[in-house]
């Protein structure tokens, strides 16, 4: 236990039921104090299930949850040092800025200059230094967003959890907003946890990513580890845009082998997370789409000397959309391969030309499927 | 120009019952009424215009404490139709289960298929000298004769909180319906207490409902005939009973018009006061639910 404190929230072997199904599945993990956290996972993965454990709303059907070190089940979520940002916020409409923050100082029964005191502090902080007299529906939608953090982080929690704040705003905002996120996560120096369905979100923000599915947690990382090492399938699937095989090892050896797809394609691959399927295993395999080189078959060929995997094929569309843009090819089997392009706006790429595709088996990421089902 | 003189038409025809619903039987009889309360009889045939019957309800304490009692009294059965109705609203909107609110609200509903006067009789069968309660009450040796429990206040504030119950659940259940779970949970997450979120969350969201509630259901008592006659007999001395008796059994109809104006105007006052302490107004109780 000497390491104790150095978490704020520890989850052991945490997990729940609802009748036949396991919301949460033996799921473990901790959280450093002062980071940036991101539980990532499509809709109905139980991350919401875990959220609410971790506030107190639900009692978990097994396992221990561990806030700075002490055992918090049994704990009612009013007398928990965690603080959560609701979906839609739920501030209290009833009331105004002010209130609204001061409400969980006056629960604690602290003194009325007291209060006045660190709800002007936290509106510093939170730069809207002004808002304190307004109507919760005179402000705007990150102003609102920022009033729900604020409310919070006036208690000095230990844990602030945010289910999926951002998913009310247009997209302007919320880029906007994610920046934000992570700079008031700096400035007050507590543990977040967010919980998102949206891989973006969760990259740019975090510190730490669990992917979450079915249950269960399939790999916790820095985004970089999840982006270019995924542990499974659905983490190589999930995060980031991939192109998709299904197919089956032909040769394998310690550092990689050979893969043929359903299509007739044949795939260079390198172990990923220390594992090489055995020879005749069905295996996905996955490539994304920054590190596929599209080339002019007419053009020198160059980089063909690096790339062990090649493909030609015909420019089924261009998906422009500035600096991320894409050209979708139609290869030789029918099958579509999404690459990212540059596009200048001079001689480019045009939907019919014929083209190569190359990518190098270093970026072949290639699973045993079976494996997530 | 034709799509603009079809619109107006549309516009007037539906508005016309409305219009003539207002005007035939709600204004103008109690244009009629005021002049009527203004007027006296100085012979046979001959009236004059004076304050003699607002004079007359001043002057005379029986009638204005038949009103004051029937005020106070609607109040307390407003009061106890919040207190039993509220945690009913707040069971059917937030803890019944989506089946299970729809069965008990049509449970609530199911008393209303009854006309009030078979209702007002279900009670007196219930509680007379003779009732299933007086004898339930012998036969278990409780009591040693029979034992008559109508007639009194308390019935009388029983049956009526029996009558209106629905009116004060309605509009609960309907705003209660519109609260975010999550505010409830927030409410706790950020450190209250069941007490403190009741008080501070729950109810001043709920307030435009009770207070709905409450105008209708003080309205509803106030103006009530039949229950509290039916089970208050002759002592219930009720206001509506006073102005009945001005107008059929005195025929004094100058009297019972003036009564009925003072009712009127005294349930106004009320409900205004009740809208000025509890902050709210009409546009936002009665307008939403």
């Amino acid at each position: 236990m000497t390491n104790a404190p150095l978490y704020d929230l520890e989850c052991i072997r945490l997990s729940k039921s609802f009748g036949a199904l396991r919301a949460v599945d033996d799921v473990s993990f901790d959280i450093p104090s002062g980071s940036f956290f991101s539980i990532l996972g499509p809709s109905g993965c139980g991350k919401t299930t875990l959220m609410r454990m971790i506030a107190g709303f639900e009692e978990p059907s097994g396992g221990d949850i561990r806030i700075k070190g002490n055992s918090v089940l049994g704990t009612p979520p009013n007398r928990r040092n965690v603080k959560m940002v609701f979906q839609h916020l739920a501030l209290f409409p009833m009331m105004n800025v002010y209130e609204n923050i001061a409400y969980g100082l006056r629960c604690n029964g602290m003194a009325g200059a007291e209060i006045e005191r660190r709800v002007r502090d936290v509106l510093d902080r939170i730069a809207l230094p002004d808002v304190a007299g307004r109507e919760i529906h005179q402000l705007s939608g990150g102003q609102k967003q920022r009033i729900a953090i604020a409310r919070c982080m006036v208690l000095d929690p230990d844990v602030l959890l945010l289910d999926e704040p951002l998913g009310a705003l247009d997209l302007k905002l919320r880029e906007a907003m994610k920046i934000e996120l992570k700079l008031l996560q700096h400035q007050f120096d507590t543990t977040f946890i967010y919980i998102t369905h949206d891989q973006s979100e969760a990259l740019v923000m975090s510190d730490r990513v669990a992917v979450m599915n079915e249950g269960r947690f399939e790999q916790i990382g820095t985004p970089q580890d999840l982006y270019h090492r995924p542990d499974t399938a659905f983490v190589a699937g999930f995060v980031g845009d991939s192109n998709r095989w299904s197919g089956r090892v032909r040769s394998s050896d310690a550092t990689g082998g050979r893969a043929e797809t359903a299509q007739g394609l044949e795939i260079v691959f390198m172990s990923s997370a220390g594992q090489v399927p055995a020879d005749g295993t069905n295996v996905e395999i996955f490539v994304r789409p920054e590190f596929i080189h599209t080339t002019r078959k007419s053009a020198a060929k160059d980089d063909a000397a690096a790339a062990d995997n090649r493909m030609d094929g015909v420019v089924d569309s261009l998906l422009f959309n500035g600096a991320n843009s894409r050209v979708l090819v139609r290869s030789a089997n029918g099958e579509l391969i999404e690459a990212d392009v540059t596009l200048t706006g001079k001689d480019d790429l045009a939907p019919g030309e014929e083209v190569s595709l190359s990518w190098s088996s270093a970026q072949a990421m290639c699973f045993a499927s079976g494996k997530t089902g | 120009m034709l799509n603009k003189d079809f619109k107006r038409l549309v516009l007037i025809l539906l508005f016309a019952p409305f219009a003539l619903w207002i005007s035939l039987l709600i204004i103008l009889p109690h244009i009629g009424m005021v002049a009527l309360s203004l007027r006296e009889k100085v012979a046979p045939r001959v009236y004059e215009f004076s304050f003699a019957n607002y004079l007359d309800f001043i002057n005379e304490p029986i009638y204005w404490n038949t009103l004051l009692r029937t005020g106070s009294m609607s109040l307390l059965v407003t009061a106890l139709a919040l207190l039993i109705g509220f945690p009913i609203a707040y069971y059917i909107a937030k803890l019944a289960g989506n089946r299970t609110r729809g069965a008990l609200f049509l449970l609530c509903l199911v008393p209303l298929w009854v006309s009030d006067l078979i209702r007002a009789f279900g009670w007196i069968l219930l509680l007379r000298e003779t009732g299933v309660v007086s004898s339930v009450l012998q036969w278990s040796g409780l009591v040693q004769g029979p034992v008559e429990l109508l007639y009194n206040d308390v019935t009388v504030i029983v049956g009526l909180v029996y009558t209106v119950m629905l009116f004060m659940i309605v509009p609960l259940v309907s705003t209660l319906d519109g609260m975010d779970n999550a505010m409830i949970e927030a409410g706790y997450n950020l450190g209250g207490n069941g007490f403190t979120v009741l008080r501070r969350i729950i109810v001043p969201y709920a307030m435009p409902g009770i207070v709905a509630g409450c105008i209708v259901v003080f309205m509803l008592t106030a103006g009530s005939y039949l229950t509290p006659i039916l089970l208050g007999g002759k002592n219930s001395s009720w206001f509506t009973e006073q102005i009945y008796n001005q107008f059929i059994t005195r025929f004094n109809w100058e009297a019972g018009a003036a009564f009925g104006m003072l009712l009127l105007l005294f349930t106004s006052i009320v409900i205004w006061l009740g809208l000025k302490l509890s902050g709210q107004t009409l546009s936002n109780t009665i307008a939403k639910s």
